[in-house]
């Protein structure tokens, strides 16, 4: 059976999915239960200093559902720990005491001071945990203060306060990314610089997540207003393997450890994280919708899935799929694939038809002979996969290579070789270049 | 089942405790909630050129009308409904959908289990009853008058869909009610709480629509007064004959038409008092033969056989329904016909049945009888088209195959008379067919008017 323990850091859990640092780890209590249940590391909910926040009183969370109330997507304005510093630090020291194989750090957020840094560091490193992850990217209510995202949306000072951490503590320090940025390798880059051991992405996306037109207020609404939160949950988890994957292959950064967070919900979007180069996972939505117990099917599926490939540890596949992100402009412009549909699978919807007849390239028929019966017309389809995208039967519609002959839609005969836009006649850089 | 005939006759009301009659004929699929609808609605795939929406006689935008479900617009759905079908709430209730629209869904070909359309078609409907909101505006009124002969579904369709552009109707009914079969032939437990008459009501809230109850065509209205009193007339009085069984004993008592017994039973205000044999035969194989035999159970009759002289699959009854007598304890039995009604003091106490196979493509007894013991007896082999009262004032209409000859806009032979529901040859004998018929010629008689 493969061997699902994680060493990300140095620091070993026993299995690479933590709880993201969220309210499911604002607590001993909830710490706890999530342990007994079988997490492999908790994030523990960000300390600040000082008199602790206030959260608002009203709702904290607005919610994306799909069919049947499936909850796709979770918005929050919740702040940072509202407990005070001293109960924060003796619960984690005891839980770190009692549970000394699970990963335990510690998210932080203090001003832009070196001093505050300098202060809690020292109290944290008391308590025994693992490490630090400090919290760059919060988008709403600690950002208007200065801290949060608006730490983490300015580079210097990412790079700033990590090589403060890392010049006053010995603890490795995780840097948490804000994905509310244009390019988040410049923020990677910067906490590369500053000597963060690792980084962790993504924090929540700003976001208004729905707004209730009979109160014309943004939800959550507190006592009619309502403000921006953080987005997350299995409907950000595309913008997150993004982030993740152009951190992994930016020459800068490759190599800098990453814990992949945003929408995991199953074991292969935990795999699908680490192939892309996270070491650990972190997950907070899923949990917070079904509860603790989804471990057991994030472990069990992980391990099923490594024994079917024959990966014995985590380390043979992290990072694999890397190699295989690149540049638009790299991809083979040779490759020819058309689709095809199963007649034996296919109900007969025609969704593949309209959704390529009304906004595509009208290469799918409704009628064949007179009968409704959907079929590619190889001289229009551009491989597009529009209709593979809509088929509701999985399977149905396949996107098969072309590897000879005639390329119907083009008569243009099928180039084995590799050509890509660098080289394409049509690019006007390329041109110049072969003046 | 086979018994000597003599038991005595026990017809009788009163057989079950007064809870079980609410019970027994209460709603029989509960309507869908908010949530159960939202879910439902989400299983439409919103096909191209939607086979459920070319399966519906009527033409409903199904896939739109569901879409607007899931986007919690359920009186704009309702809408989508009822522009193409004014019927659509009791459509929603006695349609068989499992031949129809559901049948053609695609996802009943996937995984056999289709979107429950009937279903959300009620939730629509019923929403916008509930509501009470007015959906349709007359056009500028024409001045134009028509005659429509029947409040049935047929008539009431015509009616609308004619004071929707603007022309004045008079709708003549011989019953008591509007609503004709909705409100007379329907089983009880597909339409509670008076629906047909809430839903004539609805119906009747656009204006313009007048209804003379009590108005027998060939008595109190002749159709040569109508052509001479309106600018178009459309006929759609249904079938006034029951077909007879042709069986010695026809005449006993405790041998009852089914039609007439399902139209007391749904005026009946306590059905506590409705009697209904211990014993029950019911004589056909379509939707009255299963309502008959049905709700004689429901009543709290012991035994309730189906005699059907064909097999399974030529009944006109849907699967759905025949399955539906069975799991209410209805037993049928196909290949069977009635020789002789046996009777005791002018009293049916049994039938004595011959078995039926097919012999160069027509039905023949095997010559095997057996006697089945019942003490009331369903007829329930069909009705016939009553053309005598259309005739004697005026030039003859066609007819073909015994109802009334159409064409496409259902018009008849006479130039300004059109005609719809099950009185004409051809139909389905169906409600929904029946409503697009007065929906067509309403439009044609339109056209008609408006040249």
């Amino acid at each position: 059976m493969a061997d699902i323990s994680c060493n990300f850091l140095g620091i070993k859990s026993p299995n690479p999915y933590w709880l993201a640092s969220a309210p499911p780890t604002d607590k001993e209590y909830n710490v706890v239960r999530a342990f007994e249940a079988g997490w492999g590391g908790v994030v523990w909910k960000t300390l600040g200093e000082g008199d602790p926040v206030v959260n608002v009183n009203g709702p904290r969370y607005g919610a994306i559902h799909g069919p049947d109330r499936r909850l796709l997507g979770l918005n929050n304005i919740e702040l940072i720990t509202d407990r005070s510093l001293e109960i924060n630090l003796e619960e984690i020291t005891r839980v770190k005491k009692n549970w000394p194989d699970r990963a335990l750090i510690v998210s932080l957020m203090v001003p832009c001071e070196e001093q505050s840094w300098i202060d809690i560091l020292k109290r944290v490193e008391e308590t025994g945990c693992d490490g630090v992850e400090l919290n760059f990217g919060c988008p709403h209510g600690m950002s208007e203060r200065g801290m949060g995202a608006a730490v983490g949306q300015v580079p210097e000072y990412v790079e700033m306060v990590t090589r403060w951490c890392k010049t006053h503590s010995d603890l490795p320090v995780i840097v948490k990314l804000t994905p509310n940025i244009s390019d988040v390798r410049q923020s990677a880059r910067a906490a590369h610089r500053g000597g963060a051991d690792a980084v962790s992405l993504i924090n929540t996306i700003n976001s208004i997540v729905s707004v209730d037109l009979d109160a014309m207020a943004p939800n959550p609404t507190v006592d009619g207003k309502g403000t921006h939160g953080g987005y997350c949950g299995p409907a950000v988890k595309p913008i997150a393997l993004s982030m993740v994957s152009e951190i992994a292959r930016d020459s800068e950064t490759q190599g800098l450890p990453i814990s992949g967070i945003g929408g995991v919900t199953t074991w292969r979007d935990a795999a699908e994280f680490m192939v892309l180069g996270s070491g650990s996972v972190q997950v907070c939505t899923a949990a917070m919708t079904y509860g603790f117990k989804i471990i057991e099917e994030l472990n069990a599926g992980l391990s099923n899935w490594m024994d079917e490939k024959g990966y014995k540890t985590l380390d043979d596949f992290v990072g694999q799929a890397v190699p295989n992100v690149t540049d638009w402009q790299y991809l083979n412009l040779n490759y020819i694939a058309k689709a095809k549909i199963d007649q034996d699978a296919c109900i007969k919807c025609g969704r593949c038809h309209i959704a390529c007849e009304d906004t595509s390239h009208q290469a799918i028929t409704a009628t064949v002979d007179g009968a409704r019966m959907f079929e590619v017309i190889d001289e229009e389809c551009v491989g597009c996969n529009l209709c593979v995208s809509v088929c509701p039967i999985e399977n149905c519609i396949t996107m098969e290579q072309m590897t000879e002959g005639t390329d119907p839609r083009t008569d243009k005969p099928i180039d084995p070789s590799y050509a890509n836009w660098t080289t394409h006649p049509n690019n006007p850089s390329a041109v110049k270049a072969a003046e | 089942m086979t018994t000597n005939a003599g038991s005595r006759p026990d017809i009788q009301s009163n057989r079950l405790a007064e809870e079980d009659y609410s019970k027994n004929f209460g709603d029989i699929h509960p309507p869908l909630n908010t949530h159960e609808a939202l879910v439902e609605a989400d299983r439409c795939y919103f096909c191209y050129d939607a086979p459920c929406m070319v399966a519906c006689p009527t033409s409903i935008d199904i896939p739109m009308f569901i879409r607007q479900i899931s986007a919690d617009n359920p009186k704009g759905s309702a809408k989508t409904i009822f522009e193409e079908n004014i019927l659509g709430g009791m459509c929603a209730r006695v349609c068989p959908t499992e031949t129809l629209c559901e049948q053609a869904c695609v996802r009943e070909e996937a995984e056999g289990k289709p979107v429950k359309i009937g279903l959300l078609q009620r939730y629509a409907t019923d929403h916008l009853l509930e509501a009470g909101d007015k959906v349709f505006e007359r056009a500028a009124l024409t001045g134009k008058r028509i005659a429509v002969v029947g409040a049935g579904p047929a008539g009431l369709s015509c009616a609308h869909r004619l004071a929707m552009h603007g022309h004045d109707v008079v709708i003549y009914d011989a019953h008591e009610k509007a609503g004709g079969l909705n409100e007379y032939g329907i089983a009880a437990y597909k339409s509670v709480n008076d629906f047909a008459q809430r839903e004539v009501d609805f119906l009747l809230s656009i204006g313009g629509i007048t209804i003379q109850n009590g108005s027998r065509l060939g008595e109190e209205i002749s159709l040569a007064d109508l052509r001479q009193n309106f600018d178009a007339v459309f006929l759609g009085m249904g079938l006034a004959g029951v077909n007879s069984l042709r069986a010695e004993g026809e005449d006993l008592e405790g041998v009852v038409d089914a039609v007439s017994y399902i139209s007391d039973l749904r005026q009946s205000a306590d059905l506590s008092k409705l009697s209904v044999g211990r014993k029950v035969a019911v004589i056909g194989g379509g939707m009255t033969a299963v309502d008959a035999a049905v709700q004689s159970k429901l009543l709290g009759a012991d035994e309730v056989t189906i005699l059907y002289r064909r097999g399974q699959e030529q009944m006109n009854a849907s699967e759905y329904e025949q399955e539906l007598a069975q799991t209410k304890g209805v037993s049928i039995r196909h290949w069977v016909k009635p020789n002789k009604l046996i009777g005791e003091d002018g009293k049916v106490v049994a039938i004595e049945c011959e078995h039926t196979e097919t012999k160069d493509g027509s039905l023949v007894g095997t010559g095997e009888t057996f006697t089945l013991e019942a003490d009331m007896v369903f007829k329930a082999i069909g009705q016939n088209f009553v053309a005598a009262p259309l005739n004697g004032s005026a030039e003859a209409i066609e007819l073909e195959s015994g109802r009334i000859r159409v064409d496409e806009d259902r018009r008849t032979s006479l130039g300004d008379v059109w005609a719809g529901g099950d009185c004409i040859a051809g139909g389905e004998d169906l409600t929904v067919a029946a409503v697009e018929d007065g929906k067509v010629a309403a439009e044609a008689i339109n056209q008609v008017l408006s040249a």
